[in-house]
């Protein structure tokens, strides 16, 4: 096991910028994430951390080891693809022993690891089948099984369950995280699916146009988003422009936002504040506010999804569609056209500098 | 369950016989007619065409066995059959790996454009072009000397050589082609895989890119073999004196000697020998495939 420091790290691809000036530390054992949309880069990144590429500046170094110019066969890695790339000449078992034999390991210590890797992902007893007769959740598991039976010091994932349907992807969600646990492996996950990577990961980084735009645990880049990107990528999140104040933002039509998390801006300054939409309180303006709420808006209700458990109200309030997240708690629900009042507090109010 | 799908079978072939019957009527006509006339031919003592009297025979089959002579020149042609296609392999196949996995876009194109020259030209033209480079004094010979300090004798004319050049030119394209279209098939991220497992370039070639473009390797080789071994063009022409085989042999029944029975016979012998050869083959390179 190792920790992978990537450090200032671009790669051109003619006039295109794919990664530029990345600089990310992924500790020894952890769960790390890269999210972005497509054309972020963060594949870039990944297949440069593989070895597949090579950076046109910068360092990378896994376990302490400078790899930057090392072959991918020389680095001791592991990787899942996206379509997750069985050789289809070979059995299952053949597939998970490849990196071994090719190491000219022993016959029976092959045998032995080989068992013991499809055991670890539930696959013990399929290692006589073809990939072509296994379901796609089983490929992905004997895609993992081959990566990691080689003991690599890092476990790189593209995309792995972009090819799974939803319930699937969620098992497999689980078990790729059990597993990474039970070896504890460092591992590197690609993926544009934000709710896989807030799930799954101890850290993220969030990528876009080449450029690492915030990087830290999910819960701190979801609570306190330093770009309006980062705000609205991960999650949903409604975003108020105007100038700082000095404790938050007025906006153009001379309404105040006071935020308590965020930048710390001073007067004047271009700034915007982004609030989640289920720490927004709706309500009809007749009951009492919760005393802390002291944000407030009045608006009109333009449309309400139910989705069972919850429901997403949009609202209008001075040419802008603000969104808000009501948990289903039996209560009254608003209907459409009528006016409201919206409240939240300064604590879940971040403000942004604006860029 | 098991008429309902025998019935869905019957139904399938009826609605495809409309696209399937003009393959098969021209096949019927084109080929299956003639050869079984050549089949009637090789069992008679003279040809009826000659308006000579004629009676059924196996002496034309037994003419191979009583002359060591048929059997030394079917073995002959057999180890050429043999020769240009391994050529055909060790040229062919690294082309179309660079065509497959290589390039891209427009210089695939035009490199395509290169290996398929050979097929739009003349037979007759491409040999004789080849006589002109390989003989004495020819293109070859004075360009090497030309650009070498020593003086050097080219002269590959009329030699077994020649032959072998001139049959891999004319066949090298099917190797490519076939070989391309199984290497293009291979997923990049099969062998990207391969790698990342810690297989040199070569591990992943032996073990990865070799089995999974066997079908087109076994293709190429089976549409090479058997044309080289009953070939007769290229051994007359680049093989003079030494370029006598068994097609040649064959194709003198039909043009000079006029013993076309003789001649039915001994290109059934081959035909007979080539399928065994590839019966023998098959579940060998199955298995390696």
């Amino acid at each position: 096991m190792a920790g992978v420091q990537v450090s200032n790290v671009s790669r051109n691809f003619g006039a295109h910028k794919a990664l530029d000036d990345v600089s990310i530390d992924f500790a020894d054992g952890g769960f790390y994430a890269l999210l972005g949309p497509s054309g972020s880069g963060k594949t870039t990144l990944l297949r440069q951390i593989a070895g597949f590429d090579f950076p046109d500046s910068g360092r990378i170094s896994i376990g302490g080891e400078s790899v930057e110019r090392v072959p991918v066969e020389k680095r001791r890695i592991g990787m899942v693809f996206q379509n997750y790339a069985l050789f289809p000449n070979m059995s299952v078992a053949d597939n998970v022993a490849f990196g071994l034999s090719v190491r000219g390991e022993p016959k029976a210590t092959i045998a032995s690891e080989v068992q013991r890797a499809l055991d670890l992902v539930q696959l013990g007893k399929l290692g006589g089948r073809r990939p072509h007769q296994l379901s796609g959740g089983q490929r992905q598991r004997v895609a993992l099984a081959r990566a990691i039976v080689t003991k690599p010091r890092v476990l790189l994932l593209d995309e792995p369950l972009g090819a799974l349907d939803k319930a699937l992807r969620v098992d497999m969600q689980i078990e790729l995280k059990r597993i990474q646990r039970e070896i504890g492996i460092t591992t590197i996950f690609v993926t544009h699916d934000q709710e896989e990577a807030l799930t799954m990961s101890d850290r993220i980084g969030i990528l876009r146009d080449g450029r690492l735009v915030q990087e830290g645990p999910p819960e701190e880049i979801y609570d306190r988003p330093q770009s309006e990107f980062a705000a609205t990528f991960l999650g949903d999140a409604n975003i108020f422009r105007g100038d700082a104040t000095g404790n938050g933002i007025k906006l153009p039509d001379g309404t105040e936002i006071s935020a308590g998390a965020g930048a710390k801006l001073a007067a004047g300054a271009k700034a915007s504040c982004a609030v989640r939409p289920e720490r927004i309180q709706i309500s009809t303006g007749t009951g009492r506010l919760e005393s802390a709420n002291a944000n407030s808006l009045k608006g009109q209700v333009s449309k309400r999804i139910f989705a069972g458990n919850n429901s997403t109200y949009f609202v209008e309030r001075a040419g802008q569609t603000l969104k808000v997240i009501v948990q289903n708690t039996g209560a009254d629900r608003l209907a459409e056209g009528q006016p409201v009042m919206l409240s939240w507090s300064p604590e879940s109010t971040v403000l942004i500098a604006a860029v | 369950m098991a008429a309902q799908s025998a019935t869905a079978t019957r139904s399938g072939l009826r609605s495809a016989l409309p696209l399937l019957a003009p393959a098969y009527l021209w096949l019927t006509v084109a080929i299956f007619l003639p050869l079984s006339a050549m089949v009637f031919f090789s069992f008679m003592t003279e040809l009826p065409l000659s308006g000579k009297p004629w009676a059924f025979t196996l002496g034309n089959y037994a003419a191979f066995f009583s002359q060591s002579l048929y059997l030394t020149l079917l073995l002959a042609s057999l180890r050429l059959g043999l020769e240009v296609t391994l050529w055909c392999v060790v040229i062919g196949y690294p082309a179309a790996y660079v065509l497959a996995k290589v390039l891209k876009g427009r210089s695939r194109e035009a490199i395509f454009l290169l290996v398929i020259l050979p097929f739009w030209s003349n037979g007759l033209v491409r040999i004789f072009s080849w006589a002109m480079v390989l003989r004495e004094g020819g293109i070859l010979d004075t360009a090497l000397n030309a650009v070498l300090p020593f003086k050097i004798n080219i002269d590959l004319m009329y030699s077994y050589p020649a032959v072998i050049i001139g049959l891999v030119h004319s066949y090298v394209p099917y190797m490519v082609l076939t070989c391309y279209l199984t290497l293009q098939a291979i997923d990049d991220s099969l062998i990207e895989a391969g790698r990342s497992l810690g297989a040199t370039r070569l591990q992943v070639l032996k073990r990865i890119i070799i089995p999974l473009s066997m079908p087109g390797l076994v293709a190429g080789a089976a549409l090479i073999f058997v044309p080289v071994v009953g070939s007769f063009m290229e051994p007359r022409i680049l093989g003079g004196r030494t370029g006598t085989f068994y097609g040649t042999v064959i194709e003198d029944q039909f043009v000079a000697v006029f013993n076309w029975p003789l001649g039915a016979a001994l290109s059934f012998i081959l035909l007979a020998v080539v399928l065994v050869i590839l019966a023998v083959a098959s579940p060998v390179l199955r298995r390696a495939a």
